[in-house]
């Protein structure tokens, strides 16, 4: 084990070269790029074993690494926003095809405004296509969470390919210590791509994604791949302790940080949940009792993980870095649904928050925690509140006045 | 922890000091966190980057907004808001600037309280190095918490795919900058966390539903462009031998990306020198080779030509 600094790609790319992939479809896209331009240069040095191939779109991208998956070898590709949605046909199209592959997503919003900054609106945006969706907080994660992602994708009881996401900019092009596993540990965890499962070959023709009519047969396909993506929650806690025995870091599903005791939770995914836990920090110090949930999983969610981490607080910040337009932010209403069933259960404070990489201060954090505490003091469910102050409205009416579209009107 | 954030141009190496900084932290032994942000990602524009250092693991992330050292490749970029370079400073932060004159006068008009300091000059006056290893070299003595072995370290490491020659004069720069700032008594003390007692909350509004044109991310005005001045982006700057200029009319100012070439009169172009980003477009595309280059810095004189 060795210790390196790596950005957030680095890591991606090397937990891809020590996963032994063979091979990579590839489409740039900002700020993804790093991740293929890295691997790009180890193949051209002779470093790895890989096929590469350019494609002319995110959607072809995808439609190869299924098709290859397909064939038995080790496949990777990567993308981001604008990208992840172009392929966003294909992406619920191999889920079905039921073949083992790695999609690094690095998250930036969605046009339009047209930005390079992140938000979670393209992952989330593609949360019922049937990828396992893992979320990182950080460049350890991301390494660890790539190995651990082939090892979950090319299970028997899984065969699904599996999404990486994590943060643009904030993980994608920061660099902080990791600690590199080696190659012989990794070999251990992650054994040869599966040859007992049927696959493509030249002499043993087979028809993949075929057509059904009627609906039965539609009906058992699309509710096999549900229960598949529900399975491999609990495949991911086996691997997971064995990753732990291995390398000695742990991964749940839902990573619990100072909730023993704690009567109210920040819940919140991706690197923004390191931020809370400095927050949590800082308020812990101040008296209050306070922890932070964060998913690592959100597809196949987490229900029991949630519930059982939830049920015993007084109230949640729930943190959305999205916004589904008409509703308001995903991970809310998701805890909501886990959290119905239940007959006492925390109030949720919902907060819409760093859209398009806009930062989340601490103060805010601090504001949140009072919001919470509040709530639950008279008992009344506060509104959703965008993470938006006055200066902010200030400096956009100012650019409004230039651009000409505040205009009085007659 | 320590905050530390580099304010240059595009080109000038900001993204490289900081990493230096960031793997001589590391190999001392410290839990570090480099990041740059790239704005419009293109070579002369305002860019920065960041360093954070601590005993202990590392959970803040984002852009440093209380710095404990700033410091600025290229002056000029005090005079640009958008820049930030001043944001979060107090008259703790330590100001680390690459001129022999520092603008004194204008940091005092733009509140500035904490305290400045010079990069040395160099013995070795080189003409065309990149301020990234001077930057890299000071910075690092300021902390007092790096040896110079793992500075020189970090340094070889970083800068492992340049030429020999480049290599030992960026080493060579890195040690003498932080030789002499290191005999110097400011030193950068480490700051604390955001305090809950302590501190200011935000000014939340309810955004409300605006109608009638304002809500859409739509420009009507119009030469908005006109009040980005990206002349200050230039590295190299075109000039024109009115002599080998045939007056073709439409080559050069059709082909410049901001149209910040123009027709006198006697149809002669004119560069407007306020916008002109210095691509050299025109330069490739002239059919007479009438249009050459110049370092910006050279030739101060051309000032007075500028056009407006």
């Amino acid at each position: 084990m060795t210790r390196e600094l790596l950005t957030g790609n680095g890591a991606a790319a090397l937990g891809a070269k020590l996963a032994g992939i063979e091979y990579l479809p590839a489409f740039p896209i900002t700020p993804q790029t790093e991740v293929i331009e890295t691997l790009s240069k180890w193949i051209e040095e002779g470093s790895m074993d890989c096929k590469m191939v350019t494609m002319e779109s995110e959607h072809s991208m995808v439609t190869a690494a299924g098709a290859a998956a397909a064939t038995g070898v080790r496949t990777f590709t990567a993308t981001s926003s604008q990208g992840l949605l172009y392929a966003a046909e294909m992406l619920h199209t191999v889920t079905g095809w039921r073949v083992p592959f790695v999609l690094v997503n690095v998250s930036r919003g969605l046009a339009s405004p047209i930005t390079l900054e992140p938000d979670h609106n393209d992952i989330m945006a593609l949360r019922d296509a049937g990828f396992v969706q893992i979320h990182c907080s950080t460049c350890q994660e991301v390494l660890d969470s790539m190995i651990l992602a082939y090892r979950l994708s090319e299970d028997a009881g899984v065969r699904l390919p599996v999404i990486v996401n994590y943060d643009g900019f904030y993980l994608s092009f920061t660099r902080e210590p990791v600690e590199v596993p080696n190659q012989e540990y990794v070999d251990r965890f992650l054994p040869p791509f599966p040859t007992n499962q049927p696959r493509f070959s030249a002499d043993h023709p087979m028809s993949q994604g075929v057509a059904v009519l009627g609906g039965s047969a539609y009906s058992y396909f699309k509710y096999q791949t549900h229960l598949a993506l529900l399975n491999a929650g609990l495949i991911y806690k086996q691997i997971t302790n064995e990753f732990q025995i291995l390398f000695s870091r742990s991964y749940d599903p839902v990573e619990l940080y100072k909730l023993k005791d704690a009567e109210y939770a920040f819940l919140m995914i991706g690197s923004f949940s390191c931020k809370g836990k400095e927050a949590v920090d800082q308020l812990r110090a101040a008296g209050w009792k306070i922890g932070l949930v964060r998913p690592r999983l959100t597809r196949p969610f987490p229900m029991d993980e949630l519930r059982k981490s939830l049920a015993p607080l007084k109230g949640v910040a729930v943190i959305d870095q999205n916004l589904s337009l008409g509703m308001g932010g995903v991970l809310h209403q998701e805890t909501a649904a886990a959290l119905y069933p239940l007959i006492t259960r925390p109030i949720l404070a919902a907060f819409v928050g760093g859209l398009g990489g806009r930062d989340i201060s601490a103060e805010e954090f601090y504001s949140m925690a009072e919001t919470i505490r509040e709530a639950v003091k008279t008992g009344e469910t506060p509104p959703q509140r965008l993470l938006y102050t006055e200066k902010e409205n200030t400096d956009m009416q100012q650019l409004q006045r230039i651009a000409g579209t505040h205009t009085t009107s007659p | 922890m320590y905050r530390i954030r580099f304010h240059g141009r595009g080109g000038q190496g900001m993204r490289t000091a900081s990493r230096i900084l960031g793997r001589a932290l590391f190999n001392e032994g410290y839990y570090i966190q480099d990041a740059p942000r790239y704005g419009a990602e293109r070579r002369g524009a305002p860019i920065f980057a960041y360093v954070r250092c601590s005993t202990n693991p590392i959970n803040e992330r984002g852009i440093i907004l209380r710095p404990g050292l700033v410091v600025v490749a290229d002056q000029s970029l005090l005079s640009i808001p958008a820049a930030g370079v001043l944001q979060g400073c107090t008259e703790h932060t330590v100001l680390l600037i690459n001129s022999k004159t520092p603008d004194t006068s204008l940091l005092k008009q733009l509140g500035f309280k904490g305290i400045i300091l010079t990069l040395p000059p160099l013995t070795t006056q080189k003409d065309d190095h990149f301020p990234s290893a001077s930057c890299a070299g000071g910075a690092a003595a300021l902390l007092r918490i790096i040896n110079l072995p793992a500075l020189m370290k970090a340094a070889q490491t970083e800068l492992s795919n340049l030429p020999l020659e480049t290599l030992q004069s960026n080493l060579d720069i890195i040690e003498e900058t932080f030789t002499t700032l290191s005999k110097q008594p400011t030193a950068i003390s480490p700051d604390g966390p955001v305090f809950v007692e302590s501190h200011n909350p935000p000014d939340w509004i309810t955004l409300p539903l605006e109608q009638g044109g304002p809500n859409i991310p739509a420009i009507i005005g119009s030469m908005t462009s006109h009040l980005m001045q990206t002349g200050s982006w230039r590295t190299k700057r075109p000039i024109i031998d009115r002599e080998r200029c045939n007056r073709c009319w439409w080559i050069c100012n059709t082909f410049c990306p901001d149209g910040a070439i123009s027709l006198d009169e006697d149809r002669h172009p004119q560069i407007n020198l306020n916008h002109c980003k210095g691509c050299l477009i025109c330069m490739t595309q002239c059919p007479t080779h009438a249009i050459t280059a110049i370092p910006e810095h050279s030739n101060k004189t051309n000032d007075k030509e500028k056009s407006v």
